[in-house]
């Protein structure tokens, strides 16, 4: 297994474009545990790291532009990020410990494509979008539609993500994800969920967007509880509709960390609360 | 199999080894460098017992490919004492009897080092989130964490 480290994007392609199954990386805390596991053998593995534009993050006019590389610390720790998208901050900040935070990447979370992953839903929510160096340059495809079942995506042989795009949010508008985890560090998500709340100045909701994870082979939008909130003030009533909508939209799996029955509950308990902060964050307070 | 010719610095001395491919940091550390003091316990970045800092950066040294760290700095927990002087974290590691078999014992000192170089008064809840990442089977945390905070306070007093 050889190792290299080019500094651009076109050297990049160059050496994938030299043997198939080389694989790319950037944190490596999934990649490696593989290889142990023996779940893979790349001949070639290509750290992205080296290449500037995948490790560093900006605001380009009203757009957030995050390099596929930059690790969790580095965008848990930004506080401007946080003003924008507390939730996807906060799932950044999930991730692992410290040890795995200095590390771990959003292109990695999203490119392993487990249907865990906890950065997913919030950059789903949020409308995030890929942008993926291809052999003829770059297209752009939104984080929603990347991974297409567990372990796979939509890249082609060569291709790798550069970057993700993000739009600032709209007024009145926030994010915020919860999972749940038998413990309070270190664990996968049983069942993640997301939402993004527009509200109106009336306090109805405007418009919204609700990600569940983990209770499907990819993360779900859960277009009926959306449909559900539009036009309408946020009650018990309204908040058990959409836990019931987001219950009924999984097919969970019974594993070692929760049975099928199990993830459909907590998934309709994580929906309405998650919708509920993201809510309030929306109407101005954290 | 090839062998990749790589330089950093360890503890602020210059090191050149030579990795194998698909070498981890943690072996090359163990093998190539003879830092010992690096453990492994289940390579798979759970444990915490490879912990280094890398660039400013606690990290597990198990899930970094040795040639990564070409042209960057690194500490291991030989880097703490400074000669015959035990570093206060180690100082009181002993006193509190925060170790048994010592297996996870460099793990956490190093992730202890990387806690404090960065918040010198830690509350008890951020010494617990600091170390969530380092398992211990034998002394239950509490000895560890105390012995975190005790190390903190010493060290500020000295400052
Ligand atoms: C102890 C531990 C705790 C963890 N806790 C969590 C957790 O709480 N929540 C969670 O969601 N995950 C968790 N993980 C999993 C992992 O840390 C995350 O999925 C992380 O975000 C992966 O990022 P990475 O850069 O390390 O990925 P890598 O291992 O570098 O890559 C993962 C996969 O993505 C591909 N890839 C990486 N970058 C790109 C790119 N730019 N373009 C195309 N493909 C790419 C690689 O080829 C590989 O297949 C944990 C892992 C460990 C070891
Ligand atoms: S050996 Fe690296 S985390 Fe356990
Ligand atoms: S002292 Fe034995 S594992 Fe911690």
């Amino acid at each position: 297994m050889k190792y290299a480290a080019p500094v651009t994007v076109e050297e990049a392609q160059h050496l994938l474009a030299s043997d198939e199954e080389a694989q790319v990386f950037a944190g490596a805390t999934d990649l490696i545990p593989q290889i142990r596991a023996g779940r893979k053998q790349p001949p070639l593995t290509v750290d992205l790291k080296r290449i500037p534009r995948l490790v560093n993050m900006r605001v380009e006019g009203n757009t957030w532009v995050i390099g596929a590389a930059v690790s969790a610390a580095q965008l848990s720790s930004n506080p401007d990020l946080a003003v924008d998208f507390p939730g996807m901050t906060e799932a950044a900040a999930l991730i692992g410990s410290d040890q795995i935070q200095s590390r771990a990447t959003l292109g990695g979370n999203l490119c392993n494509a487990s249907p865990a992953a906890d950065t997913v839903p919030a950059m789903i929510v949020n409308g995030a979008v890929g942008v993926i160096a291809t052999s003829e340059g770059t297209r752009m495809v939104p984080v929603s539609d990347i991974a297409i079942g567990p372990g796979s995506t939509c890249l082609a042989p060569g291709e790798f993500l550069l970057e993700l795009l993000v739009e600032r949010p709209p007024l009145r508008t926030a994010d915020a994800y919860l999972r749940f985890i038998p413990r309070t560090e270190m664990d996968i998500a049983v069942v993640g969920a997301a939402a993004r709340v527009t509200l109106a100045e009336d306090g109805v909701v405007e418009s919204s967007r609700i990600a569940i994870g983990a209770v499907a082979p990819t993360v779900l939008r859960v277009d009926e509880a959306e449909a559900a909130l539009a036009g309408r003030v946020i009650d018990d009533d309204l908040l058990d509709e959409i836990a019931t909508a987001a219950s009924e939209r999984g097919s969970p799996i019974t594993d070692k960390r929760g049975t099928a029955d199990f993830r459909r509950h907590v998934v309709g308990v994580l929906t309405k609360r998650v919708v509920a902060a993201a809510a309030q964050r929306a109407g101005g307070s954290q | 199999m090839s062998r990749t010719h790589v330089t950093c610095t360890i503890n602020g001395d210059e090191v050149e080894f030579l990795a194998f491919d698909g070498q981890t940091l943690l072996d090359a550390l163990r093998d190539e460098v003879q830092l010992i003091g690096v453990k492994e316990g289940c390579s798979t970045g759970d444990c915490g017992a490879c912990s280094v800092i890398l660039d400013d950066m606690l990290t597990c040294s198990c899930l970094v490919f040795a040639p990564e760290v070409e042209g960057r700095s690194l500490t291991t927990v030989e880097g703490l004492a400074e000669g015959d002087q035990l570093h206060p974290l180690q100082q009181s590691f002993l006193e509190g009897a925060a170790l048994q078999c010592g297996i996870c014992t460099p793990g956490f000192l190093v992730a202890a080092k990387s806690l404090l170089d960065k918040n010198p008064d830690p509350t008890e809840e951020e010494v617990r989130y600091a170390v969530a990442g380092n398992l211990c089977r034998c002394t239950g945390y509490d000895k560890i964490v105390r012995s975190i905070l005790s190390a903190a306070a010493d060290i500020r007093e000295t400052m």
